[in-house]
């Protein structure tokens, strides 16, 4: 039911103060960074600190020059990319699956319930030197471990959501005739739908979590990889290089989230 | 006489849990036949929607028989809040029954439209339920309960939500629809004026555990609204004498 528009003086007025408060936060946040950059620059070259230390944005932008042309850096974001997609779409994917199977049963829910409060606390990177033994030092651990990380707080958070959907609405599917599935499909669920795309935002960032700390352990490619050999051999532009990047991938797919959110919200 | 709709026979309950078992319900008999609209009002509490759950199949009696002519599926179920879910559109949620029994076909969904349309709703079909008034979306609760075709409609306390006005409004409104698609309906309200201006007989129910205490046959003039039997002159009457029961 859309509003009839009234644009009298004062209702131009208010817009015009929405617009100019959206511009200056806008032009801030782009100043804010500008600013830091130059510092950055401008400290190296001026050598208020050691730029061996912390390096700088021209010797960061070198780095990465360097390492895209020989081609090296699409290899290590291809490997990184790839850890990850995979990490958040199986933990993710496994975590939904688990948390309705718990959602069907519940005196199993019931049963798993402590161990999942354990697993949730626990700090899963605590069980890295026990994957590299279980699954081998290799991409295998990494992805398993972005899965452990993503897993857990999704069939937390999921279990949660359809967990909260209802009793009522269920009583309501039941006087219609509807058996479990349905009620599952036709309510639970999609009332989960903005519970899940919380956990999608929330598993995102695990999934980065499990990736470059498993890496760290025992890769032999990847931005994590970079990160820890750039450290090891006191190479700081590499190191910084790395974690630019790894922001801007981190963000994309954040973004690309969000654009899913922004499309289930619509429909 | 036909024979009755539904019948319960010396139907009791018992509840079970942590603390012991509760008797809800005891030795509750009371028939009703086809085209009635009966009535059931009691002290709060009591055990009214544990009737309409018994005649629902979603508890089982501990005993006694209660037998349905038709069978569960003949029956509809309105509840106190509309329930309407907030993702579907308004026509999508008055199909929900019926793509829960599968029996949504060009035909049924014509007939879905058909009656949103005759019920004034037809320029809503495409609007969420957000944007509807609280009186609007119980109707179109009501309607998703009668595109099933049921010949039975309990109604649990089915106004109780809405604000008076609009729950005078949507009650006539509700009684024309029943009336004019001749259905049978069991109201369980704790509103006595509700029950009287509405039903053709009243039952008052006991304090728990729950029976029958009286029944009174409702003789206002059918020809008119059931807000206008509010100011027929033998209403107060008939109030007075359910009041009186009521706290007997």
């Amino acid at each position: 039911m859309k509003q009839k528009i009234i644009h009298s003086e004062a209702h131009k007025k208010f817009l015009q103060k929405i617009r100019r408060h959206t511009a200056l936060v806008q032009i801030s946040r782009i100043l804010f960074l500008i600013i830091l950059v130059a510092l950055w620059e401008t400290g190296a070259r001026l050598q208020w600190f050691d730029p061996f230390i912390l390096s700088s944005p021209s010797r960061v932008l070198a780095t990465i020059t360097r390492l895209a042309r020989d081609g090296s850096l699409f290899t290590h974001i291809g490997v990184t990319l790839w850890e990850t997609v995979l990490g958040f779409l199986l933990g993710t994917g496994l975590g939904i699956l688990i948390a309705a199977i718990l959602w069907w049963l519940p005196t199993l829910n019931e049963i798993a319930d402590p161990y999942l409060v354990v697993l949730n606390a626990l700090p899963k990177i605590a069980l890295g030197p026990i994957l590299i033994v279980w699954v081998g030092a290799g991409m295998k651990s990494i992805i398993v471990m972005a899965v452990l990380v993503s897993l857990v707080v999704t069939t937390v958070t999921m279990l949660g959501g359809f967990l909260s959907s209802t009793a009522d609405k269920q009583l309501l599917m039941r006087t219609l005739g509807a058996n479990k599935w349905q009620i599952f499909r036709k309510v639970v669920l999609p009332a989960g739908v903005p519970t899940m795309i919380s956990a999608l935002k929330i598993s995102v960032g695990m999934s980065w979590v499990g990736v470059i700390v498993g890496e760290y352990l025992v890769s032999r490619a990847g931005l994590g990889y970079l990160i820890v050999y750039g450290g090891q051999v006191f190479k700081l532009d590499l190191v910084m290089a790395s974690v630019v990047i790894l922001c801007a991938l981190a963000a994309g797919m954040y973004a690309l989230v969000a654009l899913i959110e922004r499309k289930t919200c619509k429909a | 006489m036909p024979a009755p709709l539904l019948s319960l026979q010396d139907v009791s309950l018992i509840y079970h849990d942590r603390e012991g078992e509760t008797p809800a319900i005891q030795n509750l008999s009371f028939s009703v036949y086809p085209g009635e609209f009966v009535a059931i009002v009691g002290p709060s509490g009591c055990g009214k929607t544990t009737v309409l759950s018994l005649i629902m199949g979603l508890l089982q009696p501990t005993s006694g028989t209660l037998t349905l002519q038709n069978g569960r599926a003949d029956i509809g179920y309105m509840l106190q809040s509309d329930h309407l879910l907030e993702w579907r559109t308004v026509e999508k949620n008055v199909l929900l029954g019926l793509e829960v029994r599968r029996a949504l076909n060009p035909q049924t969904r014509a007939k879905a439209r058909e009656i949103l349309q005759t019920y004034g709703l037809g320029d809503f079909m495409r609007h969420r339920p957000a944007q509807l008034s609280g009186g609007m979306r119980q109707k179109a609760a009501l309607l998703r309960t009668l595109v099933l075709e049921p010949n039975l409609l309990l109604l649990d306390e089915p106004f109780s939500a809405l604000d008076y006005q609009t729950r005078l409004g949507i009650a006539d409104e509700v009684y024309d629809i029943i009336k004019r698609e001749g259905k049978t309906a069991v109201l369980v309200t704790h509103d006595i004026a509700e029950a009287l201006s509405l039903s053709d007989r009243v039952l008052i129910f006991s304090g728990r555990p729950a029976s029958v205490k009286t029944e009174i046959r409702i003789a206002l003039d059918k020809t008119k609204s059931p807000l206008q039997r509010r100011s027929e002159p033998e209403f107060q009457a008939y109030f007075q004498r359910v009041w009186g029961d009521l706290n007997q």
